[in-house]
């Protein structure tokens, strides 16, 4: 898996835990939504611990815990399946600000729409990373300088730049 | 590349009636294009898959049909300046074959650009404020508009700047461009629904509540396709500010709960209808109070700039009758049959609507040559304010004419055989491209409304049956909207050969509703002898001025069942 | 896989300019009198194996077999009226598509 963070590639600090691996002292770990309780109580809420969700999750079942978790990932099942950037969008209107990410094979297309309902980072398969390069990723960050939404991140919104240019 | 040197400039002294770009916009556009450049070049080095550029390539138009790639360039809320006409027919020229093709949801269909050329025609298109953004792919498509809006009798108000907010809004949506299949929005301002808002997957129409303020009706679950559905109001009335949020939360849970196992029940009228209104209402209603709506609230400023540029152009004071158009009529018989067929009335005095046919008898329903796009571009600045129309019915519409310019309009038309008086009769037939077109089609349907039109060639025994609306599909996604016409005609695949159904009673009005089948499928040259004997029986039965869904209406579908079954019998040919 | 029951083509659209073309003998061909005829289940997977190579090396798209007859001149005539229009052109536009630079009638 390669790792895309302000359009490059990095080291992932974090390590995804097989179900049936034991759960690591110390260290940041990605668990499933399964065993999300169990490590919590195991290891407290340090944010050392974040979860993977299918998209389809509803927020209620994360809101009681968000607060703990240090990371979530959201699975794309493939890059056509948008679901994950409406779960995303309700995920930070909790408030959670910790490392929100895409996983599952994203296009470079599609990063700033990653971007724009709030994720952080995007990781997707070594495959696909090799097709889609570094090069290309740091470039579609800059692919959507302007935007017409309001409400979400972006580098410039044209609503927001008009009411500015009509002061 | 730049293609200054072409002859684009409009008439100086045309007003802009219509949204004019400004920096922000073309430079999202120009952004835009330059972004499918360089995915049309990821995609030819590899660093794209086919799978993995076919949802971009179809977000920019462009599809990949039986003959050649074919291109869909927006004409948002059907509205379209003598310039941006003059651009359509340049690039027909010079990347195409010579014309293009009017669908029924205010495109424009070439169908014979290369992959290679198309980020060119983009930046052609991007030079005069138009593109070809979001006229297919998963997400909210090209917003449609009544063609008559901002100048209809019957409106509260003009539709057209609510669809350019819903444009902008709607463009390059961070959350809602990878949808569980595609959605279309109409918008209408008018008490005659010209825009088919209950055939959408949302449907605007604007109302006044109470108090007399201006907000929107909302409709939502409508769609023809596989199962056609008319579309339910989600909301009676939501106040202008609200809008953009409310659209908002049913998109959320529309991404979020929309079916993405099977694409044929993907479609928002699906979920509508597996969960119910109520359902679906009652998760939008608590989505829409949960949004901090602040962000989308729309600015009023902003609606009243753009609604500003939608101002009317300067209008003489003139009397409402023309002794000139009626001394025309009396003189030309064929100029009068064209009054009386193809003007509407204006809301302002002396001046009149008037529907240009894409449907000359046996001609390729909504197609125009380059030389008709220059026609009607000079046409529209010479006697229209500089603006023209596109409807759904596949026709141009140029909407502010004078009456005292009727006639030398018409001779103009009439010299690019552009006059033909059929609006809304019987052969102004919408029909799909079609298998001779569209790789999606299983059977032929042009050659279908061709043969019909040439049944129906005698003018005045079509302005005898009148208002009668014959719409043509060629595959059962139904582009040519075969469930919502008086007369549907649906090509399908049978034992190998093409097989036409036949249904009837179908409405895209307020009143919609959709056609009942007829019988069994027909042969292609079966179709124009049993909507003759439909007619027939239809003209025979009707009480006077009845339109020929209210007799089907009033005698029921079994009547005109019998019709076919009896000439069956008796016509050994049938 | 379905049952072989008649001759086959290749058929498929060239990637940069959306031409129908056909697998020949030479690589890919416009005219489908050119196309290379497979007569048993093993040569059409042959051809389709070379489909795929080239739909792979992002040459063609939309690659697929489809069934033929061959004429007394030995050139394959399809059997479905979808890829009979595909070999010809709109047949509401004689004058545009393969049929208006010389390709038979070939009805």
């Amino acid at each position: 898996m390669a790792l895309i963070s302000n359009g490059e590639f990095v080291v992932d600090d974090w390590r995804r835990l097989a179900d049936e691996e034991a759960l690591p002292d110390k260290g940041k770990i990605i668990v499933s939504y399964e065993r999300l309780d169990s490590a919590l109580k195991a290891r407290g809420a340090n944010g050392d611990i974040g979860v993977i969700i299918n998209n389809t999750l509803e927020i209620d079942k994360l809101t009681p815990v968000i607060a703990k978790l240090g990371l979530i990932a959201i699975a794309f099942p493939s890059f056509a399946d948008g679901r994950g950037f409406s779960l995303a969008r309700l995920i930070r209107r909790t408030g959670y600000r910790g490392e929100l990410r895409a996983s599952g094979r994203l296009l470079a297309d599609q990063y700033t729409h990653a971007l724009g309902c709030g994720f952080d980072t995007v990781e997707i398969p070594d495959d696909l990373a090799q097709r889609q390069n570094e090069t290309q990723w740091r470039s579609a960050r800059r692919t959507h300088q302007r935007t017409y939404q309001r409400g979400y991140i972006s580098s410039g919104s044209i609503l927001d730049s008009r009411r500015k240019a009509a002061q | 590349m730049s293609i200054n040197n072409f002859n684009t400039l409009s008439r100086i002294n045309s007003p802009r009636t219509t949204y004019q770009y400004d920096e922000f916009d073309k430079d999202f556009v120009r952004e835009r294009v330059a972004e499918f450049r360089e995915q049309v070049r990821r995609r030819l080095d590899g660093s794209l898959t086919e799978e993995e550029f076919r949802p971009f390539r179809l977000m920019n138009g462009l599809y990949l049909q039986l003959h050649a790639y074919m291109l869909r360039v927006a004409i948002p809320y059907g509205t379209l300046t003598s310039q941006q006409m003059r651009r359509l027919a340049e690039i027909a020229d010079r990347w195409d074959k010579g014309y293009g093709h009017f669908t029924t949801r205010q495109n424009l269909q070439y169908n014979w650009p290369k992959l290679i050329d198309t980020p060119d025609i983009l930046e052609a298109l991007a030079e005069v404020d138009m593109h070809a953004i979001q006229t297919s792919g998963n997400c909210i498509r090209n917003v449609t508009a009544d063609h008559f809006a901002g100048v209809a009798a019957d409106e509260i108000e003009d539709p057209r700047p609510t669809a350019e907010f819903l444009r902008q809004w709607s463009s390059a949506h961070p959350e809602f461009s990878f949808l569980p299949r595609k959605f279309k929005i109409a918008v209408t301002g008018a008490t005659h629904d010209r825009a088919a808002t209950l055939a959408h997957d949302i449907g605007l129409r604007l109302v006044k509540n109470a108090s007399g303020d201006v907000g929107y009706s909302v409709i939502i679950g409508g769609g023809l396709g596989r199962s056609p559905f008319i579309g339910k109001v989600i909301r009676e009335y939501v106040p202008r500010a609200e809008l953009l949020a409310y659209l908002e939360a049913i998109m959320r849970v529309y991404n979020r709960y929309g079916r993405r196992d099977n694409k044929y029940k993907a479609r928002i009228k699906i979920l509508v209808h597996e969960k119910g209104i109520e359902t679906i209402r009652a998760a939008v209603e608590k989505e829409f109070a949960a949004m901090d709506y602040t962000a989308f609230q729309q600015d009023p400023q902003e609606f009243k700039r753009v609604a500003a540029s939608f101002a009317p152009p300067p209008y003489e004071t003139l009397p409402s009758e023309s002794s000139k158009l009626a001394k025309a009529r009396l003189e030309t018989p064929a100029f009068d049959h064209f009054v009386s067929v193809n003007v509407s009335k204006h809301k302002i005095a002396g001046y009149a609507i008037v529907t240009v046919s894409l449907k000359p008898i046996s001609g390729i329903p909504g197609d125009a040559t380059s030389h008709q796009m220059r026609v009607l571009a000079d046409a529209c600045d010479r006697f229209g304010f500089g603006e023209l129309r596109v409807s759904h019915e596949q026709n141009i519409i140029l909407p502010h004419v004078k009456k005292d310019d009727l006639f030398a309009l018409w001779q103009t038309l009439d010299a690019a055989d552009l006059a033909t008086a059929n609006a809304g009769l019987v052969s102004d037939i919408i029909s799909c491209p079609g298998l001779d077109y569209c790789s999606l089609a299983t059977a032929r349907s042009i050659p279908i409304a061709q043969a019909i039109s040439q049944r129906f060639s005698d003018m005045a025994r079509q302005r005898r049956i009148g208002k009668l609306g014959i719409k043509i599909s060629g595959c059962i996604n139904a582009c040519g909207h075969h469930h919502i016409g008086a007369i549907g005609v649906l090509g399908l695949e049978k034992k190998g050969q093409e097989s036409y159904q036949i249904t009837l009673g179908g409405d895209p009005g307020f009143s919609a509703s959709i056609g009942e089948i007829l019988g069994p499928g027909v042969s292609a040259d079966q179709v124009p002898e049993v909507i003759e004997h439909l007619v027939d029986f239809y003209l025979a039965e009707r009480h006077e001025s009845e339109a020929f869904i209210d007799t089907w209406r009033r005698l029921g579908h079994a009547r005109f069942k019998d019709v076919l079954r009896r000439e069956g019998e008796d016509g050994a040919d049938i | 896989m379905t049952k072989f029951k008649h001759p086959q083509i290749l058929l498929a659209s060239n990637l940069k300019d959306g031409e129908v073309v056909f697998l020949g003998h030479n690589g890919w061909e416009k005219d489908f009198r050119l196309a290379r005829i497979a007569k048993s289940q093993e040569e059409a997977q042959i051809l389709e194996t070379i489909g795929k190579t080239d739909y792979s090396a992002n040459i063609i798209v939309d690659v697929y077999l489809t069934d033929v007859e061959i004429t007394d001149e030995g050139a394959p005539r399809p059997l479905h009226y979808r890829e009979k229009m595909r070999i010809k052109g709109p047949s509401v536009r004689l004058d545009l598509g393969k049929q208006a630079c010389g390709a038979p009638d070939e009805h």
